[in-house]
């Protein structure tokens, strides 16, 4: 039953994402987006991390993708038109070939590496908040709201009218 | 509870995810959509680190992902709000009209 949803999951999200990529119409990107993070969640649960498969739905699918598409619309963002591509054919055609390579060579490592059984492990809300709040990570975590903080001003004070 | 290939799949799909999104940002002319491209690589990028805590036993990498939607949080903020400015100034989303650093 879990490897029949992981694998129907990870299809889907390599789907999803070549729908990312593939559309001319960025709203049709931003739902394969959408489809993508989602089922990526259903993996992040399925590898025993059900804080970080929350966080992906409510953080990336709810806010992230809802700014995205919020975006677009204020926008009303057309579709791309049929003109040649940026630097013509050569330079998608050298990066459609770095990517193979990069893949290729990060796929033959790791189709050798033997899969182990896998430790114990426990992932639960109440360990990742004892985590995130010893001293190892707690001004780290303090230093991300005031990230946060200044992103929301910066966001503010870019957009505005007069800029 | 869950299979031992689980891990190597996974690690499998997030270096897909990841190709798939630097391609979109090489290939993609709409800005928003090289944005999209961006969040599927780092959401390739949180796949192998949650792989690889699962594999590991330690909460080390799940922490990381945390702190990764964090900056893609304010990343997306503040890169839509770039976006915006920019069509404002120049009436269009095609990342070729963007090539003058001059306002």
């Amino acid at each position: 039953m879990d490897q029949v949803l992981f694998y129907a999951a990870a299809a889907l999200a390599l789907v999803s994402a070549l729908v990312v990529i593939g559309q001319k119409n960025p709203i049709y990107s931003a739902f394969g987006l959408i489809v993508t993070l989602c089922s990526l969640s259903v993996i992040f649960g399925l590898l025993g991390s059900p804080f970080i498969a929350a966080l992906q739905v409510i953080v990336y699918a709810g806010a992230i993708m809802v700014l995205f598409l919020f975006v677009l619309m204020l926008l009303n963002v057309r579709s791309e038109q049929d003109a040649p591509g940026r630097g013509g054919r050569t330079l998608g055609a050298i990066a459609v070939a770095l990517v193979a390579l990069l893949v290729a060579q990060a796929g033959a490592v790791l189709v050798r590496a033997e899969p182990g059984p896998a430790p114990a492990f426990d992932a639960s809300t109440q360990r990742m908040a004892e985590i995130l709040f010893s001293p190892q990570f707690l001004y780290v975590f303090e230093a991300t709201s005031i990230l946060i903080l200044a992103a929301l001003v910066g966001a503010i004070a870019l957009a505005k009218k007069d800029f | 509870m869950d299979h031992p290939s689980f891990v190597h799949h996974a690690v499998l799909l997030s270096l897909a995810l990841f190709g798939l999104g630097t391609l979109g940002v090489f290939l993609r002319r709409n800005v928003i959509t090289v944005l999209m491209s961006i969040e599927l690589m780092l959401n390739g990028a949180n796949l192998a680190f949650v792989a690889f805590s699962r594999a590991a036993g330690t909460l080390d990498g799940q922490v990381l992902v945390f702190f990764v939607m964090v900056v893609a949080a304010a990343e997306a903020a503040v890169g839509l709000a770039i976006v915006i400015a920019l069509h404002r100034h120049k009436d269009t989303l095609d990342i070729d009209a963007f090539n003058v650093m001059k306002g």
